[in-house]
């Protein structure tokens, strides 16, 4: 058969689809047809094999082509105060996307399938796999659209499917209040993109990512200055620090724990959770310089701060949500630093050994009856050696141990920052990055001592735990053989090399004028007819020497801080040569700041919230004294007034209000014999309208 | 004597408009009523298919004619229901006495 | 005066003239055996105007069934024991007055209207064409409309059951 660009389309738009009839007919149905979860699985299974094709079909045949398919959707025509706006829907295939989508769908098939094994038993089984149908759908949107119209619809479907998955048991209070908040927290960073996306559509008059690109790159700007640019890259960052969960708005990741383990590896881990990365990837071009330089700030603050709450949290479900907000973090600070490709790398590479841990968490959960916390788990490696292994090696990928896909990852995103702190002698960023991944690794490993090693705490618990059935175990093991090196490159030790990195994605073409963007990213202009090397063309000959050269210390000392860490775990809580308490007792206010999450929700209860019931104290203060005051002080002057006004009510305005009304009446009479009640007569009065229109208009 | 053209089909139909239009606003059967809308359905396909033969537009006009008269089927058969239905409530059908939505 | 000129006068005279007695008469049962007519008429015009399938489908449509319709809902109705099976009319005058202006107006835009018209051309049957438009173009309408119909089919029975 021969491929065409169109095939791939369709194929595209059916992985689109499929999961949201998946939803509507579970949703419907599922109440009545108790294993309408099957059709459900199957449907991602089904969308699973499509979208391998489309990524092996577009990684093929296309493979430096971006396929754009739109068609004109609203034609508004001349808006007043703009030019005309057509709203065009489509989808965009590069390599990128294909490349998530696929990740999207093995980590949403394997999910599913968990799920049938953990949520078995619940009243609402069914209605649980149409939410996860409909998170589906919505994530694939954001992935799949070609403008930001779609792309902020679907932000809020996955918003709401986020809500409605972490509040799926909403009886208990905490979990309902955990919704409520993720979903109110995320809506302050969207208002901010909104804000961005209404700017860049009121002065470009459309939504579509290329061509905004394209009127960009000839230099028309926002309010026409370059501040104006980094203003809307701002903005838009603002919805990708609310979905993403950065610094400040991260309070929300950790408390959405409260959903069941499978939503939490799916949404809260690999996907959702991304999507804030994958926009920042997308509207990369864009970005300008300083807008770069704020992303990068709040990239590294929240690759750090969560990293240091994580190494004293006891829920093991808190610690992997602090690792995940500290991951994103990376993430972040990477496309800040303009390691574009490495951001994308980490990003496809955590979503599966981060699935893999919240997976694991969930089958150890399951197995310990609903407990969460790991001081009373301990010696569950004898017990469940699939779920320890696979733990195990996801932990090994999430620390950055060589052979693992989280090294290469995380050391190209090392690389990218210390290349940056080379080239422009800001360092805050690399060691920032080297400290996060020695914390990585020590707080890992601590779960993993404390959860799987030693002996068990609670013997009671520990007798019942059983290995988890087939459907649990099975997409473990899948996880966990995706998280090792040889998927990505055949060499363990150079994420260049990977066929990933070096053929199919790219850092695109930056439309942001020369004089904004980072020095390093300033195209050379004898360099641009020289094809072979794409990167050399985007970005400087000087940065990729210093990728270069960065390369190798890089590489030793983050694998070394990487065994640092697992080390002292071990000597913390392994071998306890030193006991974990007294030492905790020596920091205590570094220990307390860390245990505490840095106090953020104190923080923000004592300023936003309690700032709005102060402000609502003061408001009532001022209502109940001065404007009562005032309000009572003119009752009686009102009073003496109305006693007046009264007779003159009673005499002279009563009388012309019964002449109206009398008059009215005789009126109402006159027309009433109109409203007769009878089709007809409306009819023929529709005639002689028609009539009498025909003649006027004529 | 002018040859048959577009013009005489159209005032052919505007003649079976206005009759039915009669129908529909002094016959107080409403089985009448209904067969004054069938005038006024007919004179609106005539016009289709005269069209569709004089102007250039294909068979467009021909297909549209036909989706007309299948509606009517559609309408005509609600329609009787409905009369029936009013039949029974009213024991009658006319329509100027059905005017309880006036009160 | 050809031949066709001749026929189109006889069935347009067939079908305005039917339609007047369908209009004006009392009995109902007169006026919807002059419907009959009438629809035969515009038959007739159907196929002075080439649209040979319109015509046939109209003849079993129209004259077939919903007349037959009619002439159920007029027996099913009324009281057929009495012989009087008159109907009245209401606000005639005014009514009259109406539909004659009506009239005329159309008829003066129609003919002070610039049609676009092409020069006729012999056409063959128009029901291949009619197919193929059908299962290509309208392949959508022609099945939203065959739902439409069985929606109305039940949608009848239910109401008349009541």
């Amino acid at each position: 058969m021969h491929i065409t660009e169109s095939l791939l389309v369709k194929i595209a738009l059916v992985t689109l689809f499929l999961p949201l009839i998946g939803f509507i007919v579970t949703l419907l149905f599922g109440k009545r047809i108790k294993w309408l979860y099957w059709f459900e699985n199957s449907i991602l299974i089904i969308i699973f094999s499509l979208s391998a094709v489309l990524a092996y079909l577009k990684l093929t045949n296309f493979t430096d082509q971006t396929i754009i398919s739109e068609f004109q959707w609203i034609n508004l025509g001349n808006v007043p105060f703009l030019k005309t706006i057509t709203i065009e829907l489509g989808i965009m295939l590069d390599n990128v996307t294909v490349i998530m989508v696929l990740a999207v769908t093995i980590v949403s098939m394997v999910v599913h399938i968990f799920s049938i094994g953990y949520m078995k038993g619940d009243k609402r089984y069914n209605r649980y796999f149409s939410y996860l149908g409909l998170f589906t759908f919505s994530m694939l949107g954001i992935v799949l659209t070609h403008n930001l119209l779609m792309m902020y619809i679907f932000w809020e479907l996955v918003g709401i499917s986020s809500y409605l998955l972490i509040g799926f048991w909403y009886e208990k209070k905490t979990v309902s209040d955990a919704a409520k908040k993720a979903f109110l927290v995320n809506r302050i960073g969207d208002i901010g993109m909104f804000l961005g996306i209404l700017i860049l559509v009121t002065t470009f008059n459309t939504f579509s990512f290329d061509k905004i690109f394209y009127q960009i790159s000839l230099g028309n700007l926002p309010f026409g200055t370059e501040f104006g640019l980094t203003l809307v890259g701002v903005l838009l960052f603002c919805g990708a620090i609310g979905k993403s969960a950065q610094f400040p708005l991260h309070v929300w990741l950790p408390d959405a724990m409260e959903g069941p383990t499978p939503v939490s590896a799916l949404i809260h881990a690999a996907t959702m959770v991304a999507a804030g990365v994958y926009f920042l990837i997308r509207i990369f071009p864009i970005l300008s310089g300083d807008a770069l330089l704020i992303i990068a700030i709040i990239g590294a603050l929240s690759a750090f701060i969560p990293a240091t709450i994580a190494v004293t949290q006891n829920d093991i479900k808190k610690v992997l949500a602090y690792s995940t907000i500290s991951q994103l973090g990376y993430m972040v600070m990477a496309i800040g630093v303009g390691a574009y490709t490495f951001a994308f790398f980490h990003l496809i590479t955590h979503a599966f050994f981060k699935a893999c841990l919240f997976l694991g968490s969930g089958s150890v959960i399951n197995a310990m009856h609903h407990e969460q916390d790991m001081r009373n788990m301990g010696g569950l490696r004898k017990k469940m050696p699939i779920t320890y292994v696979t733990f195990l090696i996801a932990s090994l990928a999430l620390s950055g141990i060589p052979l693992t896909s989280g090294f290469l990852s995380k050391d190209g995103i090392l690389v990218g920052t210390f290349a940056f702190g080379s080239l422009t002698g800001n360092w805050w960023f690399a060691a920032t990055g080297f400290l996060v991944a020695f914390l990585t690794a020590f707080y890992m490993f601590r779960a993993i001592i404390l959860t799987f090693h030693g002996k068990p705490r609670d013997k009671k618990k520990y007798e019942k735990v059983k290995e988890s059935s087939f459907v649990m175990a099975m997409p473990l093991v899948v996880l966990s053989i995706l998280s090792l090196s040889f998927w990505y490159s055949l060499n363990p030790f150079n994420p260049e090399e990977s066929k990933l990195l070096s053929n199919w994605v790219k850092p695109p073409e930056i439309s942001v004028p020369q004089s904004a963007r980072y020095d390093f990213m300033k195209t050379e202009t004898e360099k641009v007819n020289e094809v072979n090397l794409k990167e050399e063309i985007i970005y400087s000959s000087a940065y990729t020497e210093a990728i270069h050269h960065a390369h190798y210390p890089t590489l030793f000392t983050s694998a070394t801080l990487a065994f640092l860490g697992i080390l002292f775990a071990f000597i913390l809580y392994q071998w306890k040569f030193i006991d974990p308490d007294k030492l905790a007792n020596k920091l205590k206010p570094v220990y307390l700041l860390s245990f505490n999450k840095w106090y953020f929700d104190e923080i923000y209860y004592a300023t936003f919230v309690a700032g709005t019931i102060g402000l609502s104290r003061v408001i009532n203060f001022f209502d109940n004294k001065i404007v009562d005051g005032i309000v009572n002080g003119s009752a009686s002057v009102t009073r003496y007034l109305s006693a007046f006004t009264g007779k003159f009510d009673n005499i002279v305005v009563d009388g012309f209000v019964n002449m109206t009304a009398y008059l009215s009446g005789l009126l109402g009479l006159f027309f009433r014999r109109f409203q007769t009640g009878k089709v007809q007569s409306y009819l023929m009065f529709v005639i002689f309208s028609i009539i009498i229109l025909l003649y006027i208009f004529k | 004597m002018i040859h048959i053209g577009l013009n005489h089909y159209l005032i052919v139909s505007s003649l079976l408009f206005s009759l039915g239009i009669f129908a529909v606003i002094t016959r107080k059967n409403a089985i009448m009523v209904l067969m004054g809308i069938e005038l006024i359905l007919n004179s609106a396909n005539i016009n289709f298919v005269a069209f569709a033969r004089y102007g250039n537009f294909g068979l467009t006009g021909q297909l549209t004619a036909l989706f007309v008269i299948i509606l009517a089927a559609a309408e005509a058969a609600i329609a009787m229901a409905i009369v029936l239905n009013i039949y029974k409530m009213f024991t009658n059908i006319n329509v100027d006495e059905i005017d309880t939505l006036k009160d | 005066m050809t031949v066709y000129d001749i026929i189109f006068y006889l069935f347009a005279l067939i079908s305005v003239g039917s339609a007047f007695f369908v209009v004006t008469l009392r009995n109902i049962v007169y006026s919807a055996f002059f419907l009959l007519f009438t629809l035969f008429g515009i038959a007739g015009l159907f196929v002075l105007l080439s649209a040979d399938f319109i015509a046939v489908v109209q003849l079993v449509v129209y004259v077939g069934a919903i007349l037959v319709l009619i002439l159920f809902g007029v027996m099913l109705t009324s009281n057929i024991t009495q012989v009087k099976i008159k109907t009245s009319s209401l606000q005639i005058i005014p009514s009259a007055i109406a539909v004659l202006i009506l009239a005329f107006s159309l008829i003066k835009i129609f003919l002070n209207t610039n049609w676009k018209t092409v020069p006729l051309t012999v056409q063959s049957s128009s029901v291949e064409g009619l197919g193929v438009l059908l299962l290509n173009q309208y392949s959508v309408v022609f099945e939203l409309i065959g739902i439409l119909l069985l929606i109305a089919l039940i949608g009848a029975a239910s109401m008349a059951r009541r």
